[in-house]
């Protein structure tokens, strides 16, 4: 029996198991502090009054209900460009399109396209959306350029379920005369169903706390009314939270916090969400 | 090895009943450069279980899946020659593939019963070809699910999932689904390979009964079951070049009692395979 043999091997054991929990501790530290900073220092900015009153003297006093809205209609906006356009190139993609150069090049687009800075798809929803399609600065332009930005996401969340659908079901339901179009529709997406919607929160909540595209087509500081159509400008809690932080001359460093607190949790529980449901369908399974 | 021979008596079958159901004529088939099968022409009777029999990798399942034009899944699939269903060649362009596995239906090696209820796993194809009557519905699955040997044992849990049940249920489930579409020919690729020794007596008795009613083809690695279940059996084996050929095909008891060609000989004794 070598027992040094053995040590050195339990020692580097030991040693992999230190670096492997410290790498994973540096992780969440950061995360855990950002959301316990936030909580400590915005907590007594929150009330009834924060979150259910327009704001008053330039967001120093009063609440941010119309920025909660506003960031809602954006998701809501989102959802509604993305999903349904993402889903079915996603369809086009795996179920249709032939593996060729040309598939190849549009996938390799689709990856590209998530890596796309922020700024560069504002100023592309400014000169598409806001001026050439004259929808102005506008909840519209913003949900279209926002869309824009997270189908990257929806598309390859949505290849990725579609492809984990096994095979064989394809080829039991090809196999009795059902029709390709009927075999994805009846099989292959109710199986994608809840990759593809945790996929779609996941790019939602993601586009829920951008800053730089709406910007520049139509985030508003402030408004007197919420919007009253698609194409009115809009508050949204990522542009109010830069403009108090930024701009505004005086501004309580609570208030602050408290608009940086409602934004992490307005995103943080859809990504709990996206959680939630991916979790009870592995339970499902 | 000898395998012991117990082939169904098919001495009783009428002569003119049976018709050349399927027909493959000097077909080739290439997945891209690679020829699987080279030159395999043959008959499939209409009242007759076909077996086709060979080493692993020979091209069995190809074949079968030339008849419902599976291979048409794989890219770069070709097919040179002519296959004929009811002397109406199937890779014409004017055919319809979706009506074509209508009528020609396939089970696979791995049950897959779809992730639904029993039920619906069974009213699937009826439903996607336009059956809307819920009475009806129900009638085909009742009918479907007594003929694969399934009813009495599913019939209280119709609303279970179908991937709740025994590999071995699963299986005669996803036999019953085809049978719902009301299909003339039956392809089986391995049918009983993922299941212990008791559920493929049971496979192989539901064959034997479907037998009256419709073609069927069996591919298998399991000579006794060749034996036991077919009337005509083909023997296949791959060329130096790894193209799959036709070695030997006749009935079943000549076949394995008195084969023509010396490989099929070596084979089914179990000199080599």
């Amino acid at each position: 029996m070598t027992t040094a043999i053995f040590n050195s091997r339990r020692v580097s054991q030991r040693t992999a198991f230190i670096f492997l929990g410290l790498a994973t501790a540096i992780t969440v530290v950061p995360v855990l502090f950002i959301i316990i900073y936030t909580i400590v220092k915005g907590g007594g900015a929150i009330s009834w009054d924060f979150i259910v009153q327009f704001p008053s003297q330039a967001g120093k006093a009063g609440g941010i209900l119309p920025a909660i809205i506003g960031t809602f209609y954006l998701m809501l906006g989102t959802l509604v460009f993305a999903l349904p356009i993402g889903v079915l190139a996603g369809i086009y993609l795996t179920e249709y399109a032939r593996d060729n150069w040309l598939t190849r090049l549009i996938n390799l687009a689709i990856i590209n396209l998530a890596g796309v800075p922020s700024i560069v798809f504002g100023l592309f929803g400014l000169s598409v959306f806001v001026m050439a399609f004259h929808f102005g600065l506008s909840l519209l332009a913003a949900s279209l350029t926002l869309a824009a930005q997270a189908l990257a996401m929806v598309i390859t969340t949505s290849r990725e379920a579609i492809l984990a659908v096994p095979k064989e079901y394809r080829a039991g339901s090809l196999a009795i005369g059902v029709t390709k179009w009927q075999t994805v529709r009846h099989i292959v997406l109710p199986q994608a169903m809840p990759g593809i919607i945790t996929g779609a929160v996941l790019a939602i909540s993601r586009a829920a706390g951008e800053t730089a595209p709406i910007l520049v087509v139509g985030a508003a500081f402030l408004l007197p009314k919420l919007p009253q159509s698609p194409l009115d400008q809009f508050m949204a809690l990522p542009y109010h939270l830069y403009t108090v932080a930024a701009h505004v001359p005086n501004m309580p460093k609570t208030t602050i916090w408290g608009v940086a607190l409602v934004l992490l949790v307005v995103v943080l529980s859809f990504d709990i969400l996206a959680a939630v449901i991916r979790i009870k369908t592995r339970q499902r399974k | 090895m000898n395998i012991r021979l117990n082939v169904p008596d098919s001495s009783n079958k009428s002569a003119e009943k049976c018709v050349t159901k399927l027909k493959a004529d000097k077909v080739n088939l290439y997945y891209g450069s690679f020829q699987c099968l080279r030159n395999v022409t043959l008959d499939i009777p209409s009242c007759a279980i076909t077996a086709i029999i060979g080493p692993s990798g020979c091209g069995k399942s190809s074949l079968l899946r030339l008849f419902n034009r599976m291979n048409d899944l794989i890219p770069d699939a070709r097919v040179e020659g002519n296959v004929e269903l009811d002397g109406i060649s199937i890779y014409d362009s004017k055919i319809d593939v979706v009506e074509l596995r209508k009528r020609v239906g396939m089970v696979f090696q791995k049950p897959n019963p779809f992730p639904m209820s029993v039920f619906e796993n069974v009213a699937f194809g009826p439903k996607r070809h336009g059956m809307k009557n819920s009475g009806e519905l129900e009638e085909i699955v009742e009918k479907s699910l007594r003929h694969a040997a399934l009813w009495d044992e599913v019939k209280d849990k119709m609303n279970q999932s179908g991937l709740a049940l025994s590999g071995g249920q699963q299986q005669r489930l996803c036999i019953a689904r085809v049978l719902a579409v009301e299909p003339e020919v039956i392809l089986m690729d391995e049918p009983c390979s993922a299941l212990d020794p008791v559920a493929t007596l049971k496979i192989e008795d539901l064959m034997r009964s479907l037998a009256e009613d419709y073609t069927i083809i069996i591919v298998t690695h399991n000579m006794q079951q060749a034996a036991r279940v077919s009337d005509t059996a083909a023997f296949m084996m791959m060329d130096p070049d790894r193209a799959g050929t036709l070695v030997e095909y006749g009935p079943t008891a000549q076949l394995f009692t008195n084969p023509k060609d010396k490989r099929t000989e070596d084979y089914i004794t179990g000199r080599f395979g």
